[in-house]
């Protein structure tokens, strides 16, 4: 299991898959601080 | 109208408006149509091989050229024989993939459900849909074009003029083995929005749109006015003081030689069509107009996207088509399918953006309301992007991904057992066949084929499912998305 305690995040999502918005909350009610996010968009 | 032929600009007054009533009748979708314009060598004008060939150079170009498909192998795509309405989607689930390797026998460049033109009927209108007289063509080329051109006045220039057009920013029309065919000049020598690439881009979603909308024209209820023209596309119409100005849809009109039509565009993304549909759907119900169309036009910058993924694949550049739209939306005529308004939806704020809760929104809660189940769908029609076009470059199959998220939330409900969720998928779901342009991906290439088995086929309910990523934009972290039904006519 990933420790995100205390780690620093960068959230790549895509909106087809897992959205920046979902990597985030996640990402931070583990613990870690989310410095960048954004969801890409391939088509 | 007989293509290549006179423009069909008509002189004369615009016909007399009816009175709007004051109560609409229920707005029914009567027909669709797409407009193909195949131009492998407009491929380099595409944003991403724009920026890769800069970065890497002639040894690109070269790659580019050689994997160019030919104007006949663009027809007997299987594909675009779909977006034609010659062949059924479902034929493409037991059609072997890649299909560019199973080509169609005896393929029409057209059929009931559009046109598929080359590069010398789609540089013919860009000429006639020059309204600011900034496409020069080059001498030699301007006498290949002259029959279709049938006297319609274009500015020419010799090898010396077109290097000098380019010098000062022209953006080339560019031909087979490097030939220049033309120069598209900047609308303003200092505005960055009016550049001769965004005249460019902007003139071919203007002339592929117009194309769709003179074959709907020509096709449907010729004599029936048009009141309204709804834009639909993601391009961007403008100067540097409103760069966003739009109503493209006017001009869309104007070019396909229609008189009378208010026009408006509507932006949205991908989920711009979708939207338009329902906004359209709304006009004729509140008796403001008994005709509006939808229209929209191609994205060169979408041309050649994945086209690295294709040349890594040994796959021909599959990115090669600009496709324009326009949908007929009508006042009941006891015939076509109707368009529930009621099963009307849209991704509101606060909805979220994971793909389940977008599911929820667009798909499960307006058939809840209704009291319907996903089963009772016949079909739902999402982004129909072309597999064959995504996956060599990493993107996976939209269309698939998005029915198994349908499927699983059918499972959720107890509509089905995961082991059926493949049956659902397939029993319920389309195989994707759009080109991967954008906005003309998004639910509607499905709509003739809709049309025909809401009125003489067998299927009841069809829903349709656009997102849009608006995001891009940096104004917002949040995506959008709208889905409505149609439903057969009960009368």
């Amino acid at each position: 299991m990933l420790d995100f305690k205390g780690k620093l995040v960068l959230a790549l999502g895509e909106r087809d898959g897992i959205p920046a918005s979902s990597i985030l909350t996640c990402a931070e009610s583990a613990g870690g601080q989310v410095v960048y996010n954004v969801t890409q968009c391939f088509v | 109208m007989v293509w290549g032929a006179s423009p069909t600009l008509t002189a004369g007054a615009a016909p007399t408006r009816a009175v709007p009533s004051a109560v609409g009748a229920e707005p029914v979708v009567r027909a669709a149509r797409f407009a193909l314009a195949h131009v492998p060598h407009l491929v380099v004008a595409g944003s991403k091989p724009r920026r890769e060939l800069a970065a890497q150079g002639q040894g690109l170009w070269y790659k580019l050229q050689a994997s160019l498909r030919n104007f006949e192998a663009a027809v007997a795509y299987p594909p675009h024989q779909v977006m034609l309405g010659n062949l059924a989607p479902e034929a493409l689930w037991d059609c072997p993939r890649p299909w560019h390797r199973a080509p169609v026998a005896g393929a029409r460049p057209e059929g009931p459900a559009g046109v598929l033109v080359g590069e010398a009927t789609l540089h013919t209108w860009l000429v006639r849909g020059d309204a600011a007289k900034l496409v020069s063509l080059a001498e030699d080329y301007a006498v290949e074009l002259s029959a279709r051109l049938a006297g319609a006045r274009v500015a020419t220039a010799n090898a010396a003029g077109l290097k000098a057009a380019l010098a000062v920013g022209g953006e080339p029309l560019a031909g087979p083995a490097g030939r220049v065919l033309g120069v598209v000049a900047p609308g303003h020598e200092a505005d960055e929005s009016l550049t001769g690439a965004v005249i460019l881009e902007n003139l071919v979603a203007k002339v592929t749109g117009a194309l769709a909308l003179r074959r709907l024209l020509d096709e449907v209820c010729p004599a029936e006015p048009v009141e309204f023209l709804l834009g639909s596309g993601e391009e961007a119409v403008g100067d540097r003081y409103q760069r966003g100005g739009g109503n493209l849809a006017k001009a869309i009109g104007e070019l396909a030689g229609l008189r009378g039509a208010g026009g408006v565009d509507l932006k949205a993304f991908c989920a711009g069509p979708v939207h338009a549909l329902i906004m359209a759907g709304a006009l004729v119900r509140s008796g403001l107009y008994r005709r509006v169309i939808v229209v929209g036009g191609g994205s060169l910058a979408k041309l050649g996207m994945k086209s690295l993924g294709h040349l890594a694949a040994g796959y021909p550049i599959l990115e090669d088509v600009l496709v324009g739209m326009a949908v007929d939306v009508v006042a009941d005529d006891g015939r076509s399918p109707r368009l529930r308004l009621d099963s009307a939806a849209t991704l509101r704020l606060g909805d979220g953006d994971a793909p389940h809760q977008v599911a929820m929104a667009l798909t499960v809660a307006p058939l809840k309301r209704l009291g319907w189940r996903l089963s009772d769908v016949d079909r739902f029609a999402v982004e129909l992007h072309d597999p064959d076009v995504t996956e060599p470059a990493g993107s996976g199959n939209v269309p698939a991904h998005n029915y198994r998220i349908i499927a699983a939330l059918a499972a959720q409900a107890g509509e089905i057992d995961r082991g059926g969720m493949a049956a659902f998928e397939r029993a319920h779901g389309l195989p994707g066949f759009s080109p991967t342009q954008g906005h003309i991906a998004s639910a509607v290439p499905y709509l003739p084929h809709a049309i025909a088995g809401l009125t003489d086929g067998s299927l009841r309910r069809v829903q349709l499912i656009a997102k849009g990523s608006l995001f891009l934009g940096r104004m917002t972290t949040m995506g959008d998305g709208a889905s409505v039904v149609l439903e057969r006519n009960a009368r």
